[in-house]
């Protein structure tokens, strides 16, 4: 007994490892946000990083609730567009109104309002479903979004129907000297948001509530011994997610200027769920990594292949049944791995892993470039570096099973040998 | 009048073809916590394995041949993909049906195209049975009636007076208990998990060329029959029963009624000029069953007939 | 080095010469969607584009430059466009061209012409070949966005006229999906009809919910009830499909007039419930008396893509529009473009196409047809095809409506 009391003080992190873990990391996210203009992209790339931006703080928001609290949520995006239609109709009010209120409110606190148009949404929403967990909570959410969506299109006043509102981020006053025209300029709104947003979150993970959110996912009944009411905790934590939503919601408002019906209905739901899992939902900046990677992919991955959705899903299922920690999981897994002390070992089973996915990889994509052009390609035939490869070649096929067959064989005899260890 | 029967008559056979695939669904659900978000696109193939069967065949083989090999592929599912993030917990679960779903979305555009297949009702059953009031009545809907009742009766003697049926109807309430008296649970989730694929095949067979085949018959089923399935109850065939009759008669009916909110709620002073008073009940009929799920799933969420919370 | 490396080498070597030899180009984007749910109705219009720059290429291309056509995927999503958008701007196209979705039209209208006021000497210009909410050319109307393809109000037109010189249609029905788009069409349709007929009647006006109606049936046994001569629908895919279907089902043969009749599956999904039943309001039809090079175009476009059918006669129409615009103008810069364009005639397969100044919307005739077999070019490889209906030509002043468009012009 004596010797816990004693170890939990010891057990504490010392402040350089504070410093290290729970500082530097923002300080370093801080100063690549400051130093990506620096390499002057081009305003493809800007519009790619604002949307990965707002899809980080979305992620985030999302991952307060699936990671953290253990509640699966399908209507997420819905508070992303009520916070975000509230910013453009505020966009609309700033435009029309001279003086007053409105004509003093610069466009790039945006955000502050989403933040409280999400939390409001939050509240609101979050009372009657937030008294169950679980699949409960996860089929209420999927029935509110259905409704919201359904809503949306019906009140034409509030959503614009099928069209949507638009507003100008050009009006009102400017704030910082940034007229928000210019991309460079939205880059700068953008990145100080997502800073600000990643910043509080995190923060809210080291808050009681935060932490209790996590006791309420392991173990309700045990927070209910200890004086907490678990519904309580999630309700609250759930009009945070909210909140933060909402905020995204805002950044998103002020970036493409214009909100569907269709932001608030499952589609989008979806897809960051996807992201978040994919980043890694175990981890704070998993779903950071998630937002990147998925962002990038769902807007440029159609450029390459036809065949993006399969490859968006195969991987997908991939990490479901063999990533469970995602994205995350892997960057560190390796940084722990390159500092353990039997990094030989480790690396030489990296490198076969490495060997094994990369040969399944090339057989899938034979598969499926083959398949989708089969399919329909009108007569194209894939040519990988000038080789061509039709549906009705051996060759095809021989270059599809093999590698597929041997990817197979080496991922299984590594998983088989560290079985047996 | 007219309208009533119509919808009746209509909202009971749509109610069985969804309970044919709800019925499935709450079978695995209720057995291994899994919601099968790809439940609908084993509907889809067997509209599209009956399609194609029934371009080199006949229409009879094809409702024999489609379920079976749904089924089988059911079951392969379960074996090298579900079973495997078992051990992830129930949110892998379901999101490895999820991306299952994509995937079999993409592989059947891939394979029959992307828009609809001419999937027709077969010339022995294409013919007009009675005229009600004005409008034929086609044999075909009489035919799907038929269908989904005797799926119905044996599904009711498979559970109810076999030895399987115990077997089933244990694991679904008391699964540990079955593994505990020797029974080969994975072995019985496997064959539930390919029946419940294949009696969604089955409802793909006689409902795609009921309705339309194409990639997208999947996405829009999927919803309503986890609807159905939740409202129902956890573990109860009979709450899922219920449930798919009430949603497919609401559906359906709902949609005949004209009358706007301003016409009920006129007395608080709802103006039919205003946006809401605008709303009729046909407008919302589709949003009925979300709302039927949210409202259950807080007053009472075990269900309309189940014994467990979801 | 192996010889798989330097075949990739070799490869990548000979594919960047082929970058650098490139002489002068055009640069045309076309945003829709190309994969998905709504992937098809994109490709099919994508397919024609991209025959219609091929043989303008073929014939020394847009005042000597070839046109580079690409396509970029925006998932029917708004957002995604302006993500897309961006990216078509960037890689130097100046000419933007997209269809399927008002809401995805509108996203494009707004952003090119907020695009064009922030950035002067880098201006787009958006090719609207299918969006058919009338706002774009009326209230909502821009110097930068330029119609191809005849709004509701006048589809519309064309229905009503037809229906009025038709006798033995008395008693009308009207059915639309309960969102914008299907009230405007039902206003659009009483209107009409009071004005030009007082003598026909609306036996029914009903709105259903947006893609979520399974069984049309009672809706067919309430039109039956009514005893209804035909029936005007702006209903688009699934909607569209089985209320037609289910028509056919209950022994209902009467003329459902439609905008989207002539989408892709549809006749393919219906079979020969469609005969007479279906009909449509288009820019042409492939079964309709047409020059020899018509008839070779229609061929080779369903050789090259024997998935789709020859629909998307206005794409043609467009690129050649574009084309004669710009070499009347003398130049391809979108702002000469976009000024030699208005008023521009050109002789169409179908009848002449011209681009109104006022409001940049195209006029031109407007076909009614309907279904049938033993057709010279059937569609969704069945042997069903479109054919044109008696008195189906609607000229192209008849259908033309007023604008309300107040144009502001640069300079």
């Amino acid at each position: 007994m004596t010797d816990m009391t004693t170890n939990s003080a010891a057990l504490a992190p010392s402040s350089g490892e504070k410093f290290r873990e729970r500082v530097l990391p923002f300080i370093l996210f801080g100063l690549v946000l400051i130093v990506i203009p620096f390499f002057g992209p081009s305003r493809t790339t800007m519009t790619l990083l604002n949307h990965i931006g707002i899809n980080i703080v979305f992620a985030l928001s999302f991952n307060m609730l699936l990671g953290r609290a253990g509640l699966l949520t399908f209507g997420h995006a819905v508070y992303l567009g009520l916070g975000g239609y509230f910013c453009v109709h505020i966009l609309n009010w700033i435009d029309a109104a001279d003086g007053g209120f409105w004509g003093n409110l610069p466009v790039f606190s945006m955000p502050v309002f989403g933040f409280a148009m999400g939390a409001l949404a939050g509240a609101v929403i979050g009372w009657p479903s937030c008294r169950r967990a679980g699949t409960a909570f996860a089929m209420i959410s999927l029935g509110v979004a259905e409704l919201m969506a359904a809503f949306a299109y019906m009140f034409d006043s509030l959503f614009g129907g099928e069209m949507g509102i638009s507003g100008d981020r050009m009006a009102g006053p400017e704030f910082l000297g940034l007229s928000l025209g210019p991309l460079e300029e939205v880059y700068w709104f953008i990145a100080f948001w997502t800073f600000l947003g990643v910043v509080a979150m995190y923060m809210f993970t080291r808050t009681p509530l935060g932490k209790l959110s996590e006791a309420t996912r392991d173990n309700p009944e045990r927070v209910q011994f200890i004086g907490y009411n678990p519904t309580r905790v999630r309700y609250l934590v759930f009009i945070f997610a909210g909140a933060f939503a909402g905020m995204a919601g805002g950044m998103s408002a002020v970036q493409d200027e214009i909100f569907t019906p269709e932001s608030l209905s499952l589609l989008p739901s979806g897809a960051i769920l996807i992201a978040a899992y994919v980043g890694g939902i175990r981890y704070f900046s998993g779903p950071i990594m998630g937002a990147i990677v998925m962002t990038y992919m769902g807007s440029n991955l159609s450029d390459y292949t036809a065949g993006w959705l399969l490859y968006l899903g195969i991987m997908f299922i991939c990490v479901v049944m063999f990533l469970p920690d995602g994205i995350a999981g892997i960057v560190f897994g390796f940084w722990r791995g390159i500092r353990s002390p039997d990094r030989g070992h480790l690396m030489g089973k990296w490198a076969q892993q490495l060997a094994g996915v990369f040969l399944l990889a090339i057989g899938i994509i034979v598969f499926v470039e083959v398949a989708f052009r089969w399919s329909e390609g009108y007569g194209e035939v894939w040519e990988p570096f000038g080789i061509a490869l039709p549906h009705d070649a051996i060759l095809t096929w021989i270059i599809g099973i093999i590698p597929f067959v041997a990817g197979v064989a080496v991922l299984r005899h590594v998983t088989r040998k560290q079985e047996e260890v | 009048m007219e309208t009533i029967v119509f919808s009746l008559l209509n909202g009971v056979i749509y109610g069985l073809l969804l309970f044919m695939l709800s019925s499935g669904l709450t079978l695995i659900f209720s057995m291994m916590g899994v919601l099968n978000f790809a439940h609908a696109s084993f509907y889809m193939l067997g509209a599209y394995f009956a399609y194609t069967i029934m371009g080199v065949s006949s229409f009879w083989l094809a409702l024999f041949i489609a379920p079976v090999l749904v089924g089988v592929i059911g079951m392969g599912v379960e074996k090298w993909g579900l079973r495997r993030v078992h051990a992830n917990g129930h949110v892998a679960e379901l999101l490895f049906t999820f991306g299952l779903a994509y995937l079999i979305d993409e592989i059947v555009k891939i394979i029959w195209g992307r828009t609809s297949v001419n999937y027709q009702v077969p010339d022995s059953l294409n013919f007009t049975l009675f005229t009600l009031y004005g409008a034929d009545y086609p044999a075909y809907r009489i035919f799907m009636f038929f269908v989904a009742v005797a799926m119905l009766i044996f599904l009711w003697y498979m559970l109810k007076k076999t030895r399987i049926g115990l077997i089933i109807q244990a694991a679904l309430t008391h699964p540990h208990m079955v593994g505990h008296l020797g029974h080969n649970v994975p072995l019985v989730f496997m064959g539930v998990f390919g029946a419940g694929c294949a009696l969604a095949g089955l409802a793909g067979v006689i409902g795609g060329n009921y309705f339309i085949t194409d990639p997208a018959m999947a996405v829009q089923m999927g919803p309503i029959v986890f609807v159905v399935v939740v409202v129902g109850g956890l573990g109860s065939l009979e709450g899922a029963f219920i449930a798919a009759m009430l949603i497919g008669i609401l559906q359906t009916s709902a949609v005949s009624i004209n009358a706007s909110l301003a016409d009920i709620f006129g007395f608080l002073g709802l103006s039919p000029a205003s946006e809401v008073g605008e709303i009729t009940i046909s407008s919302m009929a589709p949003m009925l069953p979300f709302l039927l799920l949210v409202l259950i799933l807080i007053v009472k969420p075990t269900g309309l007939m189940g014994d467990r919370e979801v | 080095m192996t010889k798989f490396t330097r075949a990739a080498l070799a490869a990548s070597v000979s594919f960047m010469a082929m970058a650098g030899s490139a002489y002068a180009e055009m640069k045309i984007a076309f945003i829709d969607p190309l994969s998905g749910p709504m992937g098809p109705s994109g490709d099919a219009a994508f397919t024609s584009y991209k025959l219609a720059f091929e043989h303008i290429n073929n014939e020394g291309g847009i005042n000597g430059e070839q046109v580079e056509l690409t396509g970029y995927d925006n998932k029917v999503s708004p957002k995604e466009s302006l993500v897309q958008l961006q990216k078509a701007i960037d890689s130097g196209a100046r000419y933007i061209f997209q269809g399927n979705g008002s809401s995805v039209a509108a996203a494009i209208i707004d952003a090119v012409n907020k695009h064009n006021a922030r950035n002067p000497g880098e201006e787009v210009l958006f090719m609207n070949y299918a969006a058919v909410t009338p706002a774009f050319t009326n209230e909502a109307c821009s110097f930068w966005h330029f119609r191809f393809d005849a709004h509701a109000d006048m589809k519309m037109n064309a229905i009503t006229d037809w229906i009025t010189a038709r006798d033995d249609i008395q008693k009308v029905y009207l059915i639309g999906q309960d969102y914008v788009f299907g009230e405007a069409v039902a206003a659009a349709a009483e209107k009409q009809l009071g004005e030009k007929d007082s003598s026909i009647e609306i036996v029914g006006n009903e709105l259903h919910p947006l893609a979520k109606v399974k069984d049309f049936t009672p809706y067919i046994q309430k039109i039956i009830q009514s005893e209804a001569d035909a029936v005007i629908t702006g209903n688009w895919g699934q909607d569209m499909t089985l209320l037609v279907k289910a028509a056919a089902d209950s022994g209902l043969t009467i003329p459902f007039l439609t905008f989207y009749g002539g989408s892709l599956g549809a006749v393919a999904a219906l079979g020969e419930g469609s005969i007479d039943t279906l009909y449509q309001v288009s820019e042409g039809v492939t079964n309709q008396e047409a020059s020899d090079e018509q008839y070779a175009l229609i061929e080779e476009y369903k050789q090259r893509f024997p998935d789709y059918d020859y629909y998307y006669h206005r794409a043609f129409v467009a690129a050649e529009m574009l084309k004669a615009a710009a070499e009347k103008a003398g130049s391809n810069e979108p702002i000469e473009v976009a000024k030699a364009l208005e008023g521009l005639t050109v002789e169409g397969a179908y009848g002449p196409v011209t681009m109104r100044a006022e409001d940049h919307q195209a006029q031109q005739n407007l076909y009614i047809s309907t279904v049938s077999k033993d057709v010279k070019y059937g569609v969704d490889n069945i042997d069903l095809g479109w054919v044109l209906v008696d008195n189906g030509t609607i000229d192209a002043s008849a259908a033309e409506e007023p604008t309300t468009c107040e144009m502001e012009r640069p300079e």
